[in-house]
């Protein structure tokens, strides 16, 4: 039997690390992510520097541009501050999409129905309970087969997106159809869409707000406490007396919730109709802001900014360069798997043959 | 009599871009990777598939062959979500990311760049990508005599399907064989049931767990290209591929890690797919097409349910592997 050489690279778990080389590592994976997207415009045929100013300029050039950027940012947002507890607590919610679209319809209703019974103040009001509460309970029925049965969430949750969005397909054409044949929900009265301040719907009051309140709720609050501790461990929590299962749904009810108020924001401020696709992807572009933000609510914020920045400007990339719009979701990708890989040199070390342990140290 | 063999063989045709990803997604599984990315590999599997089949009759002119355009396709398809796959795994095998966001962040990247190579062929064909009807026989006919497939009844159930069903079968017959008939399959379960102690048998972990998941994505892309090819009929749409990928991770839930369960799996949910279309029922079209979806969510909490040995997924299923943890 021959002699083992110590293998060429070898791994060792890294002890805490300073949040300023952390957040150095971050940058630099950014950067690469870049650069892997500039390397992509090459072998299109574009200069990478022309294609990342065009998304720039069409995104932040013009205030039209700046409020078309802050309005794809405002969902995105709040939905990725309603998946982050759900996350702490290692519940894999990706059915935002369809709670998002349940508290649509549900603001919908109370929109078309109420208008005229209800005055502007309180119908607002009105619709924006009723979203919260039709999202939470979308929510609901997922968080409560796996809490009592350990149903598999994930798959459960994206199912209701199907279910959901289905029944709005059959609300387009049938109950709340406009004009008979159009397969179309009629616009909403005056009364029953959110003012607006700075030209933009006043949604992004409501999710800057949220931030502040999730970071509190998260950081501060007994509960956010729980919720960590289910991540970390479930049988830990239940050792501590915590009843799992309650924790559970209560958190994935409030996730839930603001997806829900996340939906009556779409329809109410920025679509002031409801159709199929009124979630428009968002509910799982969320998610990877959520993961990009480490589930840090402020720094949600930027991120949101920043894919609100790449969607709208790959919108101008392809009336100006006939790049596909589809680009951004490959773009949204890569920084995520560049962000997801740096993990790596965050919570471990390579120790490479022949170099002594304790250098690090 | 007939509109029931008539309802069969579509339910067989319609579950067979399922069949091929919940396949690949339970030889994935097996080696403990969760990769949720199944709907993603299926869009560039779809896309470059159908982009594969184009170009090649492009080059070849009149002279393409209908064989050669559906082997490149596999072979193309088959590479495109390797590919993926291999992004998945070098990230959560190689880097220990988390395997939950990375497979979503491969459904997101996936369906990016199969609308973005579906689109930009578009765009740069003048609007259009399609076959010509001579290929597409080649991807939609049956590969048996017309004399076996006029047999009444049987030839209808057995021998008519295009090439891709019979594919499929094979794949998930050879590799219910290779589960637990080899010792290589053997390994593999060792790997996601147990990697700790598949390590200390001397089983090389990585490659076990990179080589499944990589063939895996390549196995569930096919499903994407056969979806394209067949059921959308060879052209590139906004539609994409209408969560088939998703629905093939939960069915790799509903056959228990068995594939030789995801043949009649499949073909269930396929025949859910079409069903209001062959049976109408009182309720509106709409509402109709949710069915699948919610027979999913309910078979999911009844797997939950009745919780047996058998039935578990593998003991380590989304789990990173890192030896000095033990």
């Amino acid at each position: 039997m021959h002699e083992q050489k110590t293998p060429l690279i070898r791994l060792a778990k890294r002890g805490v690390m300073s949040p300023g080389r952390m957040w150095a590592i971050r940058g630099a994976s950014f950067i690469v992510a870049i650069l892997i997207g500039a390397i992509l415009f090459l072998c299109l045929g574009h200069n990478p520097l022309e294609a990342y100013g065009t998304i720039v300029t069409g995104s932040l050039g013009k205030a039209t541009a700046i409020r078309q950027t802050v309005k794809l940012a405002v969902p995105l947002l709040g939905t990725a501050l309603a998946l982050a507890p759900c996350f702490r607590m290692r519940y894999w919610n990706i059915g935002a999409e369809g709670q998002i679209t349940a508290g649509a319809i549900a603001a919908s209703y109370f929109a078309l129905f109420w208008a005229n019974r209800l005055s502007g103040p309180v119908l607002i009001p009105v619709m924006a309970v009723a979203g919260a509460l039709f999202g939470g309970i979308c929510a609901l029925i997922p968080a409560f087969f796996k809490a009592r049965w350990g149903t598999n969430e994930t798959l459960f949750t994206l199912m209701m997106n199907y279910i959901v969005i289905g029944i709005v397909r059959w609300l387009q054409g049938g109950p709340w159809e406009g004009k008979p044949g159009s397969q179309i929900i009629p616009t909403f009265a005056k009364s029953a869409m959110l003012p607006k301040v700075f030209g933009i719907h006043i949604g992004w009051i409501i999710v800057l707000v949220l931030t502040v309140l999730m970071f509190i709720y998260m950081k501060y609050t007994k509960h956010g406490f729980e919720i960590s501790v289910i991540g970390n461990s479930e049988n830990t929590a239940r050792y501590a007396g915590m009843n799992v299962g309650r924790i559970i749904m209560r958190t994935v009810f409030i996730s839930g919730a603001i997806c829900g108020l996340v939906g009556f924001v779409i329809v109410s401020g920025a679509n002031g109709t409801l159709y199929d696709s009124a979630a428009g992807g968002v509910g799982f572009t969320a998610i990877t802001v959520c993961w990009l933000a480490q589930l840090n609510p402020f720094a949600m914020v930027g991120i949101s900014c920043l894919l609100g920045v790449l969607d709208k400007g790959a919108d101008t990339l392809q009336t100006r360069m006939a790049v596909p719009a589809s680009i951004s979701d490959i773009i949204t990708g890569i920084f995520l798997f560049c962000m997801l890989g740096c993990e790596f040199f965050i919570n471990y070390r390579i120790i490479l043959r022949g170099h002594k342990e304790a250098a690090e140290k | 009599m007939n509109a029931v063999i008539l309802l069969i063989y579509n339910a067989v045709l319609n579950g067979t871009p399922l069949l091929f990803g919940t396949v690949g997604e339970v030889l994935t599984q097996k080696s403990g990777n969760m990769n949720l990315g199944v709907e993603g590999m299926m869009y560039m599997g779809g896309a470059v598939g159908l982009g594969a089949a184009f170009y090649y009759e492009k080059m070849a002119g009149a002279a393409a062959s209908g064989p050669v355009a559906v082997i490149l396709a596999l072979i193309f398809a088959f590479l495109a979500g390797a590919v993926g796959a291999l992004i998945y795994s070098f990230l959560t095998i190689s880097l220990r990311a988390n395997q939950n966001v990375t497979g979503l962040a491969l459904a997101i990247f996936g369906t990016g760049a199969g609308q973005f190579i579906g689109e930009y062929m578009r765009t740069r064909e003048g609007g259009y990508v399609a076959i010509s009807n001579a290929l597409k026989t080649a991807f939609q006919s049956s590969p048996f005599p017309k004399a076996l497939q006029s047999v009444p009844v049987v030839g209808q159930l057995l021998f008519s399907y295009n090439i891709f069903v019979y594919i499929g079968f094979i794949i998930a017959i050879v590799m219910a064989v290779f589960f637990m008939r080899t010792r290589k399959g053997l390994n593999l379960r060792a790997v996601g049931e147990s990697p700790a102690t598949a390590d200390a048998a001397g089983i090389n972990i990585t490659r076990y767990k990179y080589l499944a998941t990589v063939i895996g994505g390549g196995i569930s892309a096919i499903g994407g290209m056969v979806y394209i090819m067949t059921i959308a009929g060879c052209v590139w749409n906004h539609e994409g591929l209408a969560g088939e990928g998703w629905l093939a991770v939960a069915l790799v839930i509903f056959c228990l890690w068995n594939p030789l369960n995801a043949i009649w799996g499949s073909t269930l949910f396929g025949a859910l797919m079409i069903l209001y279309m062959r049976l109408h029922l009182p309720i509106p079209d709409q509402l109709y097409k949710i069915l699948p979806y919610i027979v999913t969510a309910i078979v999911l909490v009844v797997v939950s349910l009745r919780k047996k040995r058998e039935n578990e997924p593998p003991a380590s299923l989304g789990l990173a592997y890192f030896r000095e943890d033990r």
